[in-house]
């Protein structure tokens, strides 16, 4: 991001504009009616509050969202997130409790994580097949690994290091905030201050051209699937810290909704081309605010999904250039008359 | 096309008379936005007549086709089928009246039987809406009979061949009772055999009282079957001539807009006003346009040479030599093959026959990243979808191929990459609001010019220009023009392909001609002017027509002549 | 007749192949396992996720997909387990409300991914959202059915005895729907205009186009039958059951899609059958019943082997597309 200059951020700001608008309204919404939400308060060097809640737990979507901001880029999408962080999480608690040391079982986790990607990743670029279809492969049959991991038991674990990743906190802040901020921060780095972020975006926004230009397709791709299944794997840990247990039946559930809803209320078309690494953490922060909200109206976490849905509907709307083109010509015909 | 009002009829064209014409379209106008496609374009059709419709890119031959199938709406001028003025709003409208398109690209569905292709959506049904399938096959069987094809209408067309599904479109198009049949290029990719066999049907049609628009490429297949010729160039009508009193050559400078005189017989060539040079290749140094730099600086090793190079079912027999310093031209008629041979150069189709070396070394190209890698660059004719990344920014596009090459890990640092865009941006003036701006957002020359920045900014010892100044204006070509000079005088060897002959021979010594997917002569030195070329191109062989340095291309001998 | 299978038909073939296989294996290993109880078992237990299934033969092979299955089972179950035991409503129109609820969201659906050019899975994905969350609003725990005519008329008097096997078996009601349900799809696919131009835009839509089929309508055809197709597992469900449970079903949208794929449907769209996918649901209860006959694996094997029956086929696929390819 901090190569880019002018009027380039002046456009990304742009792309912003709807996920910060929403984010503020629903501040506003809380600040008016929502009493002590922006409450914060100190307890033995860690911050607490309604908002520290918000940043913690949507810390897990936005680090998913990241992953997902590269893949959906190529044009492409993961549907099976969700699956690979069961599988990572019963993976490292398994670990845990045959014994190895938690460096192992964390690394195990993401190294289960990005050969999950790559898998997906070969399917995508050497079978060519379409995205969705690659990914619901592991969607189906990776939560059936996970249990397989499991023995289609929850894993309770005791490793303070392990359930450091979702509980702990560092310099006040919880500890998967400083994750993502890490993720963010190196993702950034690597899309930005190599050509890693040019190529995602010359393949997603027009992949002929891209390859008349020499660039590496399928490796680009391959290395954004990989990318997204580690960040998945990653999410599985947090996830697994968390609740200091693996759970393969529910853990990541709807995690791919989640993360793909964030990409796009980040402002990264789901066509591919040009992303948005910071809308995409604004994003999943938002849907995280909007769940809290809801919870703190009484809405059930059950319900919960409904009102989420209906956001997604019209924020797709809103990106459609369907939609736009049909306002512009009622616009234009009413001035014709 | 769906958004604009249905246009009224024009009640002013009502005679109705038994002798009024199969079609008569009178001053058809089409706008795509700024672009003007059609401007006022007549035609007539009668019954029975095999009309055929010429021009080059961009003519409007597709537009008009498209306007009489109900595919686009046109916005002004009148359409009238025998004497009845109509306003197709649809392809299943244009079929109702009488107006069967087949389309280049063979619009059924792969996955179907021959039988169902033919009465898809118009299916005859029993009680409860069941279709009866016996009724569709027998359908099928007599419309493929009337066609002289014998074929199990059960197969998938999917299994079938090009021509098949060729004439099951034709006989789908039947159905309906049409009155007139579009035909848009249906011989491009098929053998000689089955182009005989579909002029035969073409023939029975005709004979039947049909009328057909056959819109070709092929120059032989006109002179074999035409009725009337109607020409068509940028948009406009240039006139509606008898093939019987039309010789080819001048049918060919008429689609190509330059004034044809016969070749004289003498070696001597008459100086054209353009500054081609008048002497072979390497010799006499010219002030005009930099001829000093092309000194021969080492003469044994070609940047490129193709021997016999040829893909299966798209180009054959192509030898081409491209020394350091030389801009070779590839001339000839849409879908002569010459986009098909720059793209083997680059390793955007990969070769099946023949053999090509780049800069001494034998090489075997099967991706452009590995041409990229042999410091060979091309820009697509399709701009839009082969050439920029729309949303990107004018800077990107232009340092793309140049981090293509430097790597992933290696990203040109942001001070160099600026000076980089910005001296770009100067030199070749692309007019761009800032050069973060998207590359969608310039006009189609300064888009051009950004694409040619894109790879000049890796140094390329060979660039190929696939019609580098297609639907740019007059001063981006100009710029181009100059600039392909510069690099030539840089040293760089440039294979040029155009579709504007006074173009390629102004700007390149020696000049390719292909011909129906083959290289059929190589002109230099004084042979390299435009009457030669359409000479060449119209299968009219001048005696003296010069023969390259390269194994013998096939003349014009084997390709039919006027059968 | 011709010998050689077009290639359009081997996936079939190779469904067909796969369910005779496992079931032979199946008999081969366990004792009692080729007996019509079993066989009975497996349309019983698999009638709902066969009915979703069709819905979703028919989204497919128009090129689209449907991820909202599940969760408008799980919405219908709610709604009429609600609708007869708090509101007091007769089961018939309970039913008939259900299916008219789910058609239209399948039709709105449809809507905004032809109006609005929206990807067919995100448009789905949300509304599977929508219908989970719309269910637990309905009534947010699992519901017993004990109105007498859905307990006593339905699924007892309407159950019929078949004279197979030493006791005879008894098909329910249930069952009844699922074959009936697949013979009208399956006329429908293909002997009606409607059926051939869904082929017709699963195959090349631009071509559909230009050959005047009429694309929009049949597009959004398709989602208001997987709409109603998926209340109708719905209710069935809920007869299977005798409850509605907003939070069942889950995942079931990938079960449906994973047999219509078993089932030699092309998931690019075009190509597929009805007959396929009844085929593919008899392999996912297959799978299902053998590992419970093996009686050591745990459930989550079928997942792992409906996964990897899915890759299979998908390759399979890519291989019949690839020599297709070659041959032309």
């Amino acid at each position: 991001m901090s190569t880019r200059s002018g009027s380039s951020s002046a456009s990304s700001l742009r792309r912003l504009a709807l996920p910060m608008a929403a984010l503020l309204l629903l501040l506003l919404f809380n600040f008016l009616f929502t009493p002590g939400f922006f409450a914060v308060e100190v307890r033995d060097g860690r911050l607490y509050g309604t908002l520290i809640d918000i940043l913690n737990h949507g810390s897990k979507i936005g680090i998913v969202a990241i992953g997902m901001t590269l893949v959906i880029a190529t044009g492409g999408v993961d549907l099976s997130v969700g699956a690979v962080a069961a599988i990572a999480g019963a993976a490292a608690a398994h670990l845990i409790v045959s014994g190895s040391s938690p460096p192992v079982a964390i690394a195990s986790g993401l190294i289960l994580g990005v050969l999950a990607g790559a898998w997906n990743g070969i399917l995508v670029t050497m079978l060519r097949l379409q995205p969705i279809v690659a990914t619901l492969i592991l969607m189906v049959a990776g939560r059936g690994i996970a249990q397989l991991i499991t023995n289609g038991l929850i894993i309770t674990y005791d490793s303070p290091t392990l359930t450091f990743i979702g509980n702990g906190s560092l310099g006040g802040l919880p500890f998967p905030v400083m994750m993502l901020a890490v993720v963010l921060a190196i993702t950034a780095i690597l899309a930005r201050r190599t050509a890693i972020g040019l190529f995602v975006e010359c393949v997603g926004d027009n992949a002929a051209a891209a390859r008349m230009s020499g660039v590496p397709d399928r490796a680009v791709k391959l290395l954004a699937y990989a990318s997204c299944g580690l960040c998945a794997g990653l999410a599985g840990l947090i996830e697994c810290s968390y609740i200091r247990a693996a759970d393969a039946n529910n853990a990541g559930m709807l995690l791919e909704l989640d993360a793909i809803l964030a990409v796009v209320l980040g402002g990264t078309a789901l066509t591919g081309g040009r992303f948005s690494l910071i809308g995409s953490v604004l994003g999943a922060m938002l849907i995280q605010i909007l769940t809290k909200t809801l919870y703190m109206q009484n809405v059930s976490a059950d319900i919960a999904p409904a009102p989420k849905a209906l956001v997604v509907l019209v924020v797709c709307l809103l990106h459609s250039p369907a939609l736009r083109q049909r306002l512009a010509n009622l616009v234009s015909r009413r001035a014709g008359a | 096309m769906g958004d604009q009002a249905p246009r009224a009829a024009h009640p002013t064209d009502s005679r109705m008379s038994a002798d009024a014409p199969l079609l008569a379209v009178r001053g058809l106008q089409k706008r795509f936005g700024a672009v003007r496609a059609l401007a006022g374009v007549d035609l007539t059709v009668l019954h029975g007549q095999i009309h055929v419709l010429l021009g080059e890119n961009g003519a409007g031959k597709s537009t008009l086709i498209k306007c009489l199938g109900g595919v686009h709406w046109p916005d002004g001028g009148s359409v009238a089928l025998e004497g009845r003025p109509i306003a197709p709003a649809s392809p299943r409208d244009a079929e109702r009246i009488g107006i069967s398109t087949v389309f280049q690209e063979i619009n059924l569905i792969p996955h179907m039987s021959l039988a169902e292709n033919i009465s898809l959506g118009r299916e005859p049904t029993g009680p409860l809406g069941r279709i009866r399938w016996h009724e569709v096959r027998r359908r099928a069987e007599v419309a493929l009979a009337r066609l002289g094809l014998r074929v199990g209408v059960g197969s998938d067309l999917s299994s079938c061949s090009i021509a098949i599904r060729q004439l099951v479109a034709i006989a789908r198009a039947l159905d309906v009772s049409a009155k007139l049949l579009i035909l848009d290029e249906p011989t491009s990719s098929l053998d000689r055999g089955e182009v005989a066999q579909l002029m035969g049907v073409m023939r029975r049609l005709r004979a039947d009282g049909l009328g057909i628009i056959f819109i070709t490429h092929f120059l032989d297949q006109v002179y074999e079957i035409a009725d009337r010729i109607t020409i068509l160039r940028d948009g406009a009508l240039v006139g509606e001539y008898d093939p019987a009193s039309l010789p080819r050559t001048r049918l060919v400078s008429l689609m190509i807009g330059r004034e044809y005189s016969p070749p004289i017989a003498t070696p001597t060539p008459t100086p054209t006003l353009t500054t081609a040079p008048t002497t072979a290749t390497t010799t006499t140094p010219s002030s005009t346009n930099g001829e000093t730099a092309e000194t021969v600086a080492e003469p044994s090793i070609a940047v490129a040479h193709a021997r016999n190079l040829g893909r299966r079912g798209s180009v054959e027999g192509i030898n081409i030599q491209i020394d350091k310093g030389q801009t070779v031209g590839l001339a000839g008629l849409l879908g002569s093959g010459r986009s098909e041979t720059a793209r083997l150069f680059f390793g955007a189709d990969r070769a099946t026959e023949g053999s090509l070396e780049i800069d001494g070394t034998p090489v075997r190209l099967r991706s452009p990243r590995q041409a990229i890698r042999r410091r060979i660059a091309m820009t697509a004719e399709d701009r839009r979808s082969e050439g920029i990344i729309p949303n990107l920014s004018v800077r990107e596009n232009i340092l793309l191929a140049l981090q293509v090459h430097r790597g992933l890990a290696r990203p040109i640092p942001s001070a160099e990459a600026s000076r980089l865009v910005h001296d770009f941006v100067r030199s070749l003036n692309i007019k761009t609001p800032s050069s973060e701006a998207p590359v969608s957002s310039l006009s189609g020359g300064n888009q051009q010019k950004a694409l040619l920045a894109r790879w000049l900014a890796t140094d390329p010892h060979l660039l190929i220009l696939d019609e580098p100044t297609r639907g740019i204006d007059v001063g981006a070509k100009a710029e181009i023009e100059r600039l392909i000079g510069t690099l030539r005088e840089r040293g760089m060897a440039v294979l040029l392909v155009g579709s504007d002959l006074e173009e390629v021979v102004r700007i390149c010594r020696r000049v390719i001609v292909l011909r129906d997917r083959r290289q059929v002569a190589e002109l230099h030195g004084g042979r390299c002017n435009e009457r030669e070329i359409m000479a060449a191109i119209a299968e009219h062989t001048p005696s003296h027509i010069a023969v390259g340095s390269t194994p013998q291309p096939p003349l014009a001998g084997d390709s039919g002549g006027s059968r | 007749m011709k010998l050689i299978p077009s290639p359009r038909h081997i996936p079939m073939l190779a469904t067909a192949v796969v369910l005779v296989g496992a079931f032979s294996l199946g008999s081969a290993l366990y004792p009692n396992f080729a007996s019509w109880g079993v066989i009975r078992n497996l349309l019983v237990d698999n009638a709902f996720l066969g009915i979703a299934a069709i819905g979703a033969t028919f989204v497919i092979i128009s090129g689209g997909i449907d991820l909202s299955v599940g969760s408008v089972m799980a919405f219908t179950s709610i709604l009429i387990a609600s609708l007869i035991e708090q509101h007091g409503v007769h089961p018939i129109p309970a039913s008939g409300l259900a299916l008219i609820l789910g058609a239209a969201f399948g039709l709105g659906q449809g809507a905004l991914i032809q109006a609005f050019r929206l990807p067919p899975f995100l448009i789905t994905l949300a509304g599977m959202f929508l219908a989970r969350g719309l269910a637990f609003a309905i009534h947010p725990q699992s519901l017993g059915i004990r109105d007498p005519f859905i307990a006593t008329t339905i699924n007892e008097s309407l159950t019929f005895s078949l004279p197979l096997g030493p006791r005879g078996i008894q098909i329910p009601l249930t069952v009844d729907l699922f074959i009936a349900a697949a013979i009208v799809a399956w006329l429908v696919l293909t002997g009606m205009r409607f059926g051939r131009a869904v082929h017709a835009i699963g195959d090349d839509e631009h071509a559909a186009n230009l050959m005047g089929l009429p694309v929009a309508r049949t597009r959004i055809a398709v989602y208001g039958i997987s709409g109603f197709m998926s209340a109708f597992a719905g209710v069935v469900f809920a007869l299977y059951q005798q409850s509605g449970d907003p939070a069942s079903c889950k995942g079931m949208e990938l079960d449906a899609i994973a047999a219509v794929v078993i089932g030699g449907t092309l998931l690019r769209g075009g190509v597929g059958s009805v007959i396929g996918t009844v085929m593919g649901v008899m392999v996912f209860g297959l799978i299902q019943t053998m590992i419970a006959f093996q009686g050591d694996l745990s459930s989550w094997w079928t997942r792992i082997v409906v996964g990897v029956l899915v890759l299979t086929f998908l390759v399979l696929q890519r291989g019949v597309e690839w020599v297709g390819r070659r041959r032309n």
